[in-house]
């Protein structure tokens, strides 16, 4: 079975968020959901120097969805068994199956489902499984301007650019194993970090 | 390259049932054949993948992207939208974050449904719905009385850009059919570089052109250092074949060979995310202070480059002065080393105070500048948008003169990066316009007010000595600019709601913009995406191509194409033919496409092009004034003395003959002066300065009521934790912000991103306040807070990020 996974360079990305509001279009999501998330990751600080200011601050961006992990912390809490991987290895929630637990939603360090409240059932990114089961990329991966996303065999990629996952704000990739590959952006900090903070958190909620 | 193959039984379906039938015939169905691409069958016949029809269009708003769209179109209305991944990737016009929002616009509920006449005071929002009859009508007889009373010159064609697509905005062609209207000179992008820049470069001057810039394709090529003042293509020209994929491939290029970017900004932009040691902060408005502090250091240092600044220039220093110059100290050497005008030296000390940059790290950006084999120093349209833009924009041009390099490989002319040349396919042709006299794209408020009382001196008319009518008719087409984007939107109202100035507002648009609650008529119009539409490439990135679209879905309600209802105007007037020329609406369109496909041999033909829906090519890098570095006698610039003058004859002329206001001034050399607002200028009940930036949430104010946007990307102001802290201002808190024209509330990030003293507001949101109430404006628009006191050169839009004001928690 092939295991998909994402890759993403975090030294092109200008969080535009076009991969977030692309996924919304065509999951035909409103304002209160988001599957795929561009958080602000930022720190440092000025200090006067006379009447001028030195400054060590730093920005960047990291795009996240769902990393289709190894040890998907979502599936291993479901109660009903909703949640599980498909052929290509990625992992989706079966509506029919799910009772709105929640379970997923606390157990993701990468706080990936989300709870609908209005079909009182968990949703998360699929990887657009559909579309990669008829030969397409998933929809952000196409969108975006930068081409900052790629998506393939976890194999691949990590062949192509290397097995670094470890990036703050995300969660350390010790616990769950994600697929994900990411290029460090040269102000990039790896999970665990403590010198940052997410500076658009109710942007990512 | 992934391909889409419709199922071919849903097609039917889709041709059959949505009624649609010109999408069976236009081709309006990609079968995914660009570029020879054979298209990749599919599996899975019930997934939501297997849509009746992809249809292509392009995005029309003010960005200059034109990025691509291909919708995926179910039962005859858009479903959602797929990226353009046809062809060459690097050159995929993929669209961003609004772009993909467009089908929540085109679909929204707030859609102006029907024309509607207004019913209670002018700006109050309140309207009724009328007949198209009733509407064209109207619009007739109030064309033809106010031609009649106060002759064409009245009737005034407000700056909007709403509408980028070929056929898209008829407006000057229907106006000139009845003898034209008062034209604008300038823009809002480019105001006061657009009127500062002649002076230097000369008189073919063009931000937007590949003549006077190198584009980015030649610095990513050539150049080892890369200086940006005020210029994010990440957040201006945020498409996938925008300058902000080609400043991506900008920095891979020259870091990757051992170069380096500085990005020179009041805010660390979007464009050094992820590289922000590539940022130098650096108080708004300041830029000709840090300019001259290098001037200063080169000289001292003997880094300038005397036999370029002589042979090429006019005004560095005695020696190439005009003869009316001569003699008085009046170089830009003697502003420099402090031996004329105000008699400072131009230390990396004077400037530190002003621009919060450190003196040591000016003296190093001196040396770094003067390492580099290759600069490539740029500014974006944000230097220019402040009260002192005129001097700044030249001022960042004096820069690469200083070191000559201007013309060699990857250097550039101080300006924005070049944008294609080359349009393939044209316009509908606008006709001559009877009215020879224009004004300043931004005084069009003070022309509605006192227009008979401006003239070429006192108020920048061009064209004719002075106006001889106050503008009593506004038609304003796509375009937010009657409130919204203007400046001081306060005292805007004050003088729109008099009906005995303007008589009459006619306001075309999707939705009931801040602008349309002035229509004295408002008209609904179709959506591009609802009809066929003929794009090139935007302005904004470099290549050329063309796109072509055909309706993805029919116009909601009754609203109408812009050309139908004006052919319709026209017919009332008597002037039907001379307009329509015989053509409809898509007859224009093929014929305008096959005009152009007549020189750009390469271009499909019209049919094979539907399906196709875009058609692009690459361009060779351009590196800017060239020519005349190359050989300047037999390529001299359209200035009185053919060379760059950075000290201006023409100016020192003007500065005598025209009527200023007092504290105004018009000057030679690019000095640094602060500026109305400018540095300085804070006050015990304003304190801050403040500065306005575009956002990625709107392209201007287009896409600003769209919640989805609002949420993704907030609408917040920066504010620095130093300027933060003593106000008890934290991250999310409602806000205040005063300043002396009006007052906003919007929430606040409080981040480092900022540099302290300043705070940062998102241009575009829109304005939300009882007029007859309060004006306390909820939406957070930027313009609440602006001033209308337009520029003393330009005449133009320079407070736009010219602000002081205090901040509070409410």
């Amino acid at each position: 079975m092939p295991q998909y996974g994402f890759y993403f360079d975090s030294s092109r990305c200008t969080g535009c968020k076009t991969c977030e509001l692309a996924c919304k279009d065509y999951k035909d999501l409103g304002p209160g959901i988001a599957l795929r998330v561009v958080y602000d990751y930022e720190g440092g600080e000025f200090k006067a120097s006379g009447s001028a200011y030195s400054q060590n601050v730093f920005s960047y961006h990291v795009s996240k969805a769902c990393n289709h992990c190894e040890l998907p912390a979502c599936s291993a809490g479901c109660p009903s068994g909703a949640i599980s991987k498909d052929d290509n290895g990625l992992v989706y929630i079966d509506p029919e199956t799910c009772i709105g637990a929640r379970n997923c939603v606390s157990a993701c360090p990468y706080s990936t489902p989300k709870f609908d409240e209005e079909a009182k059932k968990g949703v998360k990114c699929d990887g657009c499984r559909l579309r990669v089961e008829a030969g397409l990329k998933p929809i952000c991966v196409e969108a975006c301007p930068l081409r900052v996303l790629e998506f393939d065999t976890i194999d691949s990629l990590r062949a192509k650019y290397g097995d670094t996952a470890s990036i703050a704000p995300l969660a350390d990739p010790s616990k769950t194993k994600p697929n994900l590959v990411v290029k460090m952006a040269p102000a990039a900090k790896p999970a665990g970090d403590s010198t940052g903070f997410v500076a658009n958190p109710t942007e990512v909620q | 390259m992934e391909s889409v193959v419709p199922n071919k039984l849903s097609r039917r379906t889709f041709c059959k049932t949505s009624g649609l039938a010109l999408l069976a015939t236009t081709g309006g169905v990609s079968l995914g054949t660009m570029f020879g691409c054979s298209p990749k069958s599919q599996g899975d016949s019930n997934a939501k993948e297997a849509v009746e029809a992809v249809v292509w269009s392009a995005c029309n708003v003010n960005c200059g992207g034109n990025c691509a769209y291909r919708w995926r179109v179910k039962d005859g209305a858009i479903a959602y939208m797929e990226a353009d991944n046809t062809g060459d990737t690097a050159l995929q016009a993929r669209a961003c974050l609004r772009g993909r929002s467009m089908r929540r616009w085109i679909n929204h509920p707030d859609r102006l449904k029907y024309p509607m006449k207004r019913v209670g005071k002018r700006g109050e929002g309140k309207f009724e719905q009328i007949s198209w009859d009733e509407a064209i009508q109207t619009i007739a007889d109030k064309l033809k009385y106010t031609i009649e009373t106060y002759g064409n010159q009245a009737i005034h064609k407000i700056y909007a850009t709403g509408m980028y697509s070929a056929t898209g905005n008829p407006s000057a062609r229907l106006l000139n059919c009845l003898g034209g209207y008062l034209a604008y000179h300038y823009d809002y992008s480019t105001n006061m570089l657009s009127a500062a820049m002649p002076y230097f470069y000369g008189d073919d001057f063009s931000p937007y052109d590949n003549v006077y810039a190198s584009s980015f394709s030649e610095a990513a090529a050539h150049s080892d250092l890369i200086v940006m003042f005020g210029n994010s293509p990440a957040e201006t020209r945020m498409g996938g074949a925008n300058a902000t994929w080609d400043f991506a491939r900008v920095r891979e290029a020259v870091v990757g060979r051992g170069g380096k970017i500085i990005n020179i900004d009041f805010r660390l932009n979007e464009s050094a995310s992820g590289s922000t040691d590539e940022w130098l902060p650096i108080r708004p408005g300041t830029d000709a202070a840090l300019v001259a502090a290098l001037a200063h250091e080169w000289i001292t240092n003997n880094q300038v480059d005397l036999d370029f600044l002589h042979k090429y220039c006019v005004g560095y220093d005695e020696q190439t002065l005009p003869a009316s110059a001569k003699g008085s100290n009046k170089s830009y050497h003697d502003y420099v080393m402090g031996s004329g005008y105000d008699k400072q030296a131009k230390t990396a000390k004077w400037a530190s105070e002003i621009t919060q940059i450190p003196e040591s790290r000016i003296k190093k950006l001196a040396s770094e500048i003067a390492a580099a084999k290759a600069p490539f120093i740029c500014q974006g349209w944000g230097p220019q948008r402040h009260t002192n833009g005129e001097d700044t924009a030249r001022a960042i041009c004096v820069l690469p003169c200083l070191i000559g390099k201007i013309g060699l490989p990857g250097t550039n002319t101080g300006q924005r990066e070049a944008e294609p040349p080359t349009y393939l396919t044209g316009s509908l042709p606008a006709g001559d316009n009877g009215v020879k006299v224009t004004i300043p794209v931004y005084q069009w408020l003070n022309a509605v007010d006192h227009g008979k009382q401006m003239t070429a001196t006192n108020a920048g008319i061009k064209g004719g000595d002075k106006l001889d009518s106050d503008i009593k008719f506004i038609w304003c087409y796509a375009g937010n600019c009657l409130t919204n984007q203007h400046g001081d939107i306060n005292q805007t109202h004050d003088i729109l709601a008099d009906e005995s100035k303007c008589e009459f507002i006619l306001v075309w648009d999707t939705v009931m913009t801040d602008s349309a609650k002035y229509a004295d008529i408002l008209l609904p119009d179709a959506m591009r995406s609802e009809q066929m539409n003929l794009t090139n490439q935007g302005y904004s990135e470099y290549y050329t191509g063309v796109l072509l679209g055909t309706p993805a879905q029919e116009p909601p309600f009754e609203c109408r194409s812009s050309y139908d209802v004006m052919a319709d105007i026209a017919d009332k007037l008597g002037v039907k033919e001379k307009f329509t020329e015989g053509r409809s609406h898509d007859d224009w369109v093929q014929y305008l496409y096959e005009e152009g496909a007549k020189d750009a041999v390469d271009l499909p033909a019209f049919d094979k092009m539907k399906e196709q829906g875009v058609y692009k090519k690459t361009l060779e890098p351009a590196c800017g004034l060239k020519d005349f570095r190359d050989d300047p006698a037999a390529n001299p610039l359209k200035t009185p003395s053919g060379k760059i003058e950075i000290y201006s004859e023409q100016l020192a002329k003007l500065a005598e003959q025209w009527q200023l206001a007092e504290g105004e001034a018009i000057n030679p050399l690019p000095l640094f002066t602060p500026g109305f607002y400018g540095y300085g200028s804070t006050t015990k009940k304003y304190p801050l300065y403040a500065c306005g930036y575009h956002h990625k949430a709107r392209t201007h104010s287009s896409f600003g009521f769209l919640d989805l946007l609002q949420q993704a990307a907030r609408h917040e102001i920066w504010v620095n934790p130093i300027d933060a802290d003593p106000r008890g201002i934290k991250s999310g808190d409602a806000c205040s912000v005063k300043s002396p024209h009006g007052e906003i509330h919007v929430a606040a990030r409080v981040t480092s991103r900022v540099i302290p003293g300043t705070i940062a507001i998102p241009q575009g949101a829109w304005h939300n306040a009882d007029m007859a109430g309060d004006k306390v404006d909820k939406g957070g628009c930027v313009n609440t807070l602006t001033a209308y006191r337009p520029t003393p050169l330009a005449k133009g839009n320079g407070p736009a990020h010219s602000m002081i004001v205090e901040v509070a928690k409410v």
